[in-house]
């Protein structure tokens, strides 16, 4: 077997996401240097405050301030920090319960080392240089020899609260395709287009994905197809997309490769949008360095009759 | 419960590091043929099927629909799926054979989590506003829970890491754990926690087959028979809970009927060692029951397939009349957050 192939994949995106009255008035909060709790059906004050009782699921708004120190309810020792955490440099987990809070609340507590931490440590809150209204406007916790802090006496009420938070998120992977798309891909390469057949049904497949979806088997004959076929149903693609240099309108098909019982989709070009049918025969246009067609293109040869191409539809 | 419904057959995959060779449908479908094989049954016999996944695993968009091509979904099947492990796949699969609608079920799940880094990818699962944007990881998460245990005197460092190492070495008798016999317990990966608390990341996959009645004594001379099952969740945030009890397990375990009886064997899905003392309080185990004897989710720990290997572990000792009520616990979620609990009995021999 060849090679395995891998590239990076990186999946990205920021999420954005609007707030229910409460984690609107918490983060708010933040970013005046404010906590606010909420009052459970039981009486105690949850921190972080959620909008729903976790016990009754009472809708909750009865909100309360809560000091900016606290203690520590169990800590863990992260001596290599990891991308989006915190902070960069070693640093203790900690779940603080803030004075006045019943509940803790995660984050970071910055301090020299894991035997400066234990369970009960008194801690504080310190602030985000730039506050925007999320939880990262708390920076993490510091050792706090003290008092608890004094309250500013917020009620909760803030001019220009936020509505909603961005929440970028990053996952990098290294993508391998398995055996059949391997192969497949390795294929291509040398400009063949290679499906595979099922052992059962006889179907082949293109792209192969490794097993036949009608008969559940993996298919492991590998069939060279085309490089000919017909068109068996299109669309008129007319807005342009994002970092994809074609003119519109063009035209997406279907094509049905010469032997294939599967049709792959690809670009049609060297006709006018509007002269694409059902049934049109074409061939693939492969250009320099690339790893598959650029495009496919009328051969000239008569259309194919709609009986030869129906079972593909 | 005017049904009975039994596990009759079970299959999984060696767990392995990577699986760069393979796509998921090609990792998943010898075990699909494996517990078809076991029941004689082919696709087109199956009434229902479900399964569990995660697309965040390797990245994969739809990942699940390309796996169901291993099934043989066409012409169309009754199919459902859940973007959890497949002990819950499970539970739904069960609760279609109690109404009647299916006599049989094809229950499975696969995670291929060797692409990404999972420690990352598993603080997408977290609370969006105030835990997601501080991206704890996941062992970051279970070491607060250890600490937590530690500081309430219900175990210590020494102690967690005889459980991993008792688990690891029953794990020799499991050809499909990925780590078999003795490791070192290694350094700190988030203090408490060493690498010999943690279990090991990994790529598999497992299915199961369900029958109702008579279907089920036919496909399988000792049915492990589904007593009770449940599942409960605890409140989402990490800080209103006490993270050294499971109130969420003891319930689902009563509800599932596993205090009205003893049982023999149980097989408790504790990725990290500090969870197999929080699980075994909530489930009062004692040492009169054979815990984890696969070695558990600390030798081999695929996402979204070791809850139902958990199942399908108790399910087999039944079927070879090694246990005669043995319970499966599966968990999703950081520090123990949801957790399924099934009660399995074989008859009288």
């Amino acid at each position: 077997m060849s090679e395995v192939l891998k590239a990076p994949l990186v999946v990205e995106f920021p999420f954005t996401r609007s707030l229910g009255p409460v984690q609107s008035a918490f983060l708010t909060g933040l970013r005046e240097r404010v906590v606010l709790g909420v009052r459970a059906s039981d009486g105690r004050i949850l921190v972080p405050p959620v909008e729903y009782d976790p016990t009754t699921a009472d809708e909750l708004r009865d909100l309360v301030e809560v000091a900016p120190t606290g203690t520590v309810t169990t800590w863990a020792w992260n001596h290599a920090p990891r991308r989006g955490q915190p902070l960069t440099t070693p640093f203790a987990w900690v779940l603080v319960r803030l004075d006045g809070s019943d509940t803790a609340l995660l984050h970071a507590l910055d301090a020299p080392g894991p035997d400066a931490v234990h369970t009960g440590l008194r801690v504080r809150i310190r602030w985000a240089g730039e506050r925007t209204g999320a939880i990262t406007d708390i920076a993490c916790f510091e050792p706090h020899d003290g008092e608890p802090a004094r309250l500013t006496g917020s009620t909760g009420e803030f001019a220009d609260p936020v509505g909603g938070i961005v929440a970028a998120a990053r996952l990098d992977y290294t993508y391998s395709p398995g055996r059949a798309q391997t192969a497949y891909i390795n294929s291509l390469a040398d400009r063949r287009t290679v499906g595979e057949r099922c052992p059962s049904c006889r179907k082949v497949y293109v792209p192969p994905r490794g097993a036949c979806p009608t008969c559940g088997l993996p298919t492991t004959e590998q069939v060279e197809v085309g490089p000919r076929g017909t068109v068996t149903t299109f669309c008129i693609v007319n807005i342009k997309a994002k970092n994809l240099d074609i003119e519109v309108p063009y035209v997406y098909a279907h094509i049905a490769l010469d032997g294939a019982d599967l049709a792959l989709h690809a670009r049609i070009g060297g006709i006018p949008y509007d002269q694409v049918r059902m049934g049109l025969r074409v061939e693939p246009v492969w250009t320099d360095g690339a790893r598959y067609p650029d495009h496919y293109r009328p051969t000239g040869e008569p259309d194919a009759d709609y009986d030869a191409y129906k079972e593909l539809l | 419960m005017t049904r009975d419904i039994a596990v009759v057959a079970f299959a999984q995959t060696d767990v392995r590091r990577t699986t760069d060779e393979l796509s998921e449908v090609e990792m998943l479908m010898p075990v699909l043929h494996s517990v078809l094989d076991r029941t004689g049954l082919k696709t087109a016999d199956i009434g229902f099927t479900c399964s569990g996944s995660s697309d965040y695993l390797a990245g994969r968009a739809f990942s699940f629909t390309l796996a169901l091509d291993g099934v043989g979904a066409w012409p169309p099947i009754s199919e459902s799926h859940v973007e959890t492990d497949g002990a819950w796949a499970l539970y739904e699969a069960w609760t279609k054979l109690l109404t009647g609608d299916a006599d049989t079920a094809l229950v499975y799940s696969y995670g291929k989590s060797s692409p990404g880094s999972l420690r990352d990818v598993l603080t997408r699962q977290l609370d969006p506003y105030y835990v997601a944007p501080l991206w704890p990881d996941s062992v970051a998460l279970a070491a607060l829970q250890a600490q937590a245990l530690i500081d309430a005197g219900d175990t210590d460092e020494s102690a967690l890491a005889a459980i991993g190492t008792r688990s690891r070495r029953v794990a020799t008798l499991n050809s499909h754990a990925q780590i078999r016999g003795p490791v070192p317990q290694g350094d700190y990966v988030v203090r408490p926690l060493r690498t010999g608390d943690c279990p090991p990341v990994g790529d598999g996959a497992a299915a199961v087959i369900l029958a109702a009645g008579e279907r089920a004594r036919e496909l399988c001379s000792r049915p492990a028979w589904i007593r009770g099952i449940d599942h409960r969740i605890e409140a989402h945030s990490l800080g209103v809970r006490d993270l050294t009890d499971s109130p969420s397990t003891r319930l689902a375990a009563e509800r599932a009927g596993a205090f009205e009886r003893p049982v023999d064997t149980a097989e408790l899905h504790a990725p990290f060692s500090a969870q197999e003392v929080v699980l075994r309080k909530a489930l009062r185990l004692d040492d009169s029951v054979r815990v984890n004897l696969s070695g558990g989710a600390i030798a081999a720990n695929p996402m979204m397939a070791a809850g139902l290997i958990r199942v399908g572990e108790a399910a087999a000792r039944v079927h070879r009349g090694e246990s005669d009520r043995a319970l499966a616990h599966a968990t999703s979620g950081p520090c123990l957050q949801q957790n399924l609990v099934a009660v399995l009995e074989g008859e009288p021999r």
